[in-house]
């Protein structure tokens, strides 16, 4: 039986142009501008200075606080600059430059592909080894993994929760990981439940990925635990909370943290950077970005270092179409529109979206009309159009207690609304006003 | 490719517009539109045109001249009034009240209210129960059924199965005395009977409802609430005095009390935003439909529950909020 | 007539009736109120603008007649007058506060700042600040969104299209602020009229290095320092490669609109200068 989530959803076009693209690994590029603040939380403090030799996979920014996380090189080099670059939003951000010299990796990393199924760290000591890979959620929210792996004092995890449901259109890389590399996935699973002490864990894969959701089922009989749970197609079921729904019945409080109904949710390429992490010593320093748009030359599953420029990349992909006059970091629904090429690849960039004019160009908005289609679509019960109104107006007060908090900037009232109007435009600006009186509050 | 696009995701749209909605509401109508060119002819032709045709011009007109923004005509929701106002008018209604109708639905309706999205009443409903206050006996007399497709102002006329069981319990008469006057519950349901243009073919109602259902330009929350809160209460009643009170399924199925349901009750300005405020709404339509019918002065209630019901929906959706995810926490 | 009389003597009852429960009423639920209030309410503009920092001004009369010392509280917009007509009705000192008035920090128009990207989305600055820095190299720049116009309750502020940037109309300007609270980048801020409306200040609020700053508009402040050393009063304070001018200690002398090699510090109103070519504002932004 296929289960989903109960309050709201939407159903845009799945658009998964590369879901039979095999991952493709990318060379090192010349030179990569690593950015120190590529996850939640505090930026990392920068180890190396300029003309430091590193090698791929060394240390050169340490977590700058308990909500941070490691930094490592992606290429063997020199560092040539430690310069203010743009972030995605803009403004500036610490990077470090290094240049290529040749490729050779710390010689603690293994980089063989034989597969290493037996466990022989301790839980503490995976957490350990977690943090110090720089492991952050890879699914785009970038919270640091040991973090997670710690739950609260007082709070006991019962359940583990893969999530492989990729609900962004054009995104595929989470189902090529899983169907190339199903035994590693399954084994950083069961890192991860060793880690947490927990027995019981279910991948939760969208009905779309038919391939991907036979070859879990197949390889998991021979992993102690580990359920497969098909879903049906329905976007935001990737949300932490609406995946919780959607296999445990649960609902997250507002305003808590999953492990309050004893879940806790990491995504199936962090489980996959968790098994290299622990197994193979490799700390986060290149990740599978789906490069794609329905008019470039050579859309694709890209391994890429961490640090490469979005230019780069996109050569890689059959160069900028003339066309295209949008490029996002993620998916449609909640990626980032980048301002410009010149960005390096983080952590959290799950897709590369090429977008030409027809697919994403928005419609003069018109007055609502009360259809209140924002209504049934939001998946967290809320009344976007009044959350729109009262941001509009400034009624930030009034906008808490119509609970804009819980909103998880999913944009499905955005997409679904006949009036064209920017919803959660307003709603996000409202959100953080309303954060920054729930902070002043305290 | 020179600047790049940079905006708030999503990045990516469902598509839809109000244009499709209006235009989805129109096609749905159409079912309905031809019963109504089927039973009462050219009669009923005159009355949707000049209806349509002024609410269109009213619309344009007060738009430009008056409150002086670009004419939205073509988004098809003066269209929909039109059309609705129509089927709530006898087919034999003098045109010089129509137009008078059909200016006060869109003037006093919608456009003072500021347009599309802003009327807080159903505007077709506000033309409607303008002409049948205003012009009781033009408002009462209904042309017979398929007898009088060949004429209009003319026309022969008869009474509508409501009127005809209101008279006959008032007149002491027994439930099952007035059943033989009444037309059967097959002839209600295909609209062989008197009444609006537009509200007497159930079927044709029914087939709207599912191509809207279909196209998710309505959720069926509303209708079902009032059907079936109707459907209740007068079960109830029934029950309670088979004698004085008709069956549920003769209540469904005459008078405008299908269109309501369908198609005005549902209005997207004039309705709740909260799946619970639909219900509580439509529950509340469908006890006053039936308590006006029942008790009150006219045959006919459906349109005074629906703007009754209109008036209490800002109430509605301050206080009914849509089911939260995750229920708040108390410490 | 019985009838006639019945009505009259009912409906005669009826509102003395209604009258005595009034009267009982208005006594119950009488709240006194200083009448001073009415009375600073009525010399006050009426405008309800909070510039003075109250929910109104019926609120800011309450405030004017409860404090012991009201030196502290202006009415920006009726100014010196207004408050000496306040102080004369409630008996109290006022101190005389210098008019004010609102100034554009950023001189980024289209010709001096590049646009690199093109923002699509809900018209208001202060949603275009919580996705990013703007169309601009410049992350501390106007978005041109016009927040600002939209806050002004007093028609004092318009948006030039060809430059997208916001000018303040001097004559309508009563300084109450709105505008500065309504700018996400802060590059609005309130100083000293000046003597004959003449004033001097650094028309930029980039912090980035000179180099980048300059990159991505001509007429950035690129913290040089020059206009710092020429000051003869100790005016000028270089920060975060940023230089502010004190309006307080500024004495319009012009030496560092001189100086300055990117014409980011403007002078307005001051007459022609006698030398030719010297005159170094950027003429966009002196028009006012």
């Amino acid at each position: 039986m296929l289960k989903t989530f109960t309050t709201g959803g939407v159903h845009p076009n799945e658009n998964k142009i590369t879901a039979s693209s095999a991952i493709e690994r990318v060379a090192a590029p010349a030179t990569v501008s690593i950015p120190v603040s590529q996850h939640i939380g505090a930026p990392s403090e920068i180890l190396v200075k300029r003309g430091d030799q590193v090698m791929a996979g060394e240390l050169i920014a340490k977590s700058g606080g308990f909500v941070s996380a490691n930094i490592h090189s992606s290429v063997s080099g020199m560092v040539t600059k430690i310069e203010d670059i743009p972030s995605v939003s803009g403004y500036t951000q610490k990077a470090v430059t290094i240049k290529r010299e040749g490729d050779i990796w710390d010689e603690s990393i293994d980089t063989s592909d034989i597969l290493i199924k037996e466990i022989s760290l301790s839980p503490s000591e995976i957490i350990k080894r977690v943090g110090e890979a720089g492991i952050v959620g890879l699914g785009g929210a970038t919270f640091p993994s040991h973090v997670k792996l710690s739950p609260p004092p007082g709070k006991v995890c019962e359940i583990l929760l893969i999530n492989g449901v990729e609900c962004e259109p054009f995104l595929t890389g989470d189902h090529r990981i899983m169907v190339e590399k199903g035994e590693e996935v399954l084994t950083g699973i069961t890192i991860l439940m060793k880690a947490l002490g927990v027995t019981k864990a279910v991948i939760g894969i969208e009905n779309n990925k038919p391939d991907a959701i036979k070859r879990m089922i197949e390889l998991s009989k021979n992993y102690a635990g580990i359920e497969v749970q098909p879903l049906k197609v329905k976007y935001p079921q990737g949300g932490e909370k609406q995946l919780i729904k959607a296999i445990t019945q649960r609902e997250v409080p507002s305003g808590k943290l999953p492990v309050e109904v004893g879940a806790v949710v990491h995504n199936v390429g962090t489980a996959y950077a968790v098994y290299e992490a622990v197994q193979k010593k490799k700390p986060l320093i290149e990740r599978v970005v789906t490069v794609t748009g329905p008019t470039i030359k050579k859309p694709g599953n890209y391994l890429v270092r961490i640090g490469t420029s979005v230019e780069d990349l996109i050569e890689v992909a059959g160069g900028l179409p003339d066309d295209v006059v949008k490029v996002v970091s993620g998916g449609p629904m909640m990626g980032k529109a980048l301002p410009k090429l010149n960005t390096p690849v983080a952590k959290g960039m799950s897709g590369l979206l090429l977008l030409p004019q027809e697919i994403t160009s928005r419609k003069e908005s018109q007055n609502c009309i009360k259809c209140a289609k924002c209504v049934s679509a939001c998946p967290m019960g809320l009344s976007p159009y009044l959350l729109m109104t009262v941001s509009q107006k400034e009624l930030f007060e009034r906008a808490i207690e119509e609970d804009i908090m819980d909103c998880i900037e999913c944009g499905s009232c955005s997409f679904t609304c006949p009036s064209s109007r920017p919803l959660l435009d307003y709603i996000r600006f409202g959100k953080a006003e309303a954060g920054n009186i729930l902070r002043s509050k305290k | 490719m020179s600047k790049l696009l940079v905006s708030h995701s999503p990045h990516v749209h469902s598509g839809d517009s109000v244009n499709k909605n209006m235009y989805g509401v129109i096609i749905a109508l159409l079912p309905a539109l031809a019963a109504s060119f089927w039973f009462f002819g050219i009669g009923a032709l005159v009355v949707t045109l000049t209806s349509v045709a002024t609410c269109l011009l009213a619309e344009y007109i007060i738009s430009k001249y008056i409150l002086k923004q670009k004419p939205s005509i073509t988004d098809g929701s003066a269209a929909v009034t039109g059309l609705l106002l129509a089927f709530n008018l006898p087919s034999n209604f003098p045109v010089a009240l129509i137009i008078i109708g059909a200016i006060v639905a869109i003037g006093m309706g919608k456009m003072s209210f500021g347009g599309l999205g802003q009327n807080p009443f159903n505007p077709a409903l506000v033309g409607r129960v303008f002409l049948l206050i205003s012009y009781p006996v033009q408002m009462t007399s209904w042309p017979e059924p398929v007898a009088s497709r060949g004429s209009y102002i003319d026309a022969s006329t008869g009474a509508t199965p409501l009127a005809i069981m209101k008279e006959g319990l008032a007149s002491g008469s027994s439930y099952s005395e007035i059943v033989a006057q009444i037309p059967s519950y097959k002839e209600l349901f295909l609209g062989v009977s008197g009444g609006s243009a537009g509200e007497v073919a159930a079927i044709a109602l029914l087939l709207g409802f599912g191509y809207m259902l279909w196209k998710k330009i309505i959720s069926w929350h509303i209708p079902v609430a009032v059907i079936g809160s109707t459907a209740i209460f007068t079960g109830v009643l029934h029950a309670v005095d088979p004698t004085a009170n008709a069956t549920p399924l003769f209540h469904i199925l005459s008078g405008g009390l299908m269109l309501g349901a369908i198609f005005m009750a549902t209005d997207y300005s004039s309705s709740p935003m909260a799946i619970k405020g639909m219900w509580i709404y439509g529950i509340g339509i469908g006890v006053i439909t039936v308590t006006i019918r029942t008790w009150g002065a006219y045959p006919e209630g459906i349109s005074f529950a629906i703007l009754i019901m209109n008036a209490f929906v800002p109430l509605i959706d301050k206080y009914i909020k849509p089911k939260r995810f995750g229920e708040k926490v108390v410490e | 007539m019985d009838v006639v009389i019945i009505t009259i003597v009912s409906l005669a009852g009826l509102g003395a009736i209604a009258a005595f429960i009034l009267f009982l009423a208005s006594k119950k639920f009488q709240v006194f109120e200083d009448p001073r209030i009415d009375d600073v309410e009525e010399v006050l503009p009426a405008t309800n603008c909070g510039g003075c920092g109250f929910p109104g001004c019926r609120a800011f009369a309450e405030a004017l007649v409860k404090a012991d010392d009201i030196s502290s509280l202006n009415c920006p917009v009726g100014g010196d007058e207004t408050m000496q007509k306040v102080a004369s009705i409630l008996g109290k000192e006022v101190s005389k506060a210098a008019p004010m008035l609102a100034v554009v920090r950023c001189n980024g128009s289209c010709s001096n700042r590049p646009q690199v990207n093109r923002y699509q989305g809900a018209e208001s600055c202060a949603v275009a600040a919580s996705l990013y820095s703007g169309e601009t190299g410049c992350s501390y720049g106007c978005y041109g969104l016009a927040d600002c116009v939209r806050a002004c309750k007093f028609d004092a502020m318009y948006m030039d299209k060809k430059m997208g940037l916001p000018v303040v109309i001097e004559d309508n300007c009563v300084a109450c602020g709105a505008c500065v609270d309504a700018c996400p980048k802060n590059i609005i801020e309130m100083r000293k009229k000046g003597p004959k409306g003449r004033r001097i200040f650094v028309s930029c609020v980039n912090r980035d290095k000179g180099g980048v700053a300059r990159k991505s508009c001509t007429v950035a402040c690129i913290g040089c320092k020059k206009c710092q050393k020429e000051c003869p009063f100790d005016a000028i304070t270089v920060e975060n490669n940023l230089a502010y001018i004190d309006y307080e200690k500024c004495k319009l002398c012009r030496k560092c609109v001189i100086v300055c090699p990117t014409n980011a510090i403007h002078e307005i109103n001051f007459p022609p200068r006698k030398k030719p070519g010297a005159q170094k504002a950027d003429a966009e932004s002196v028009k006012v």
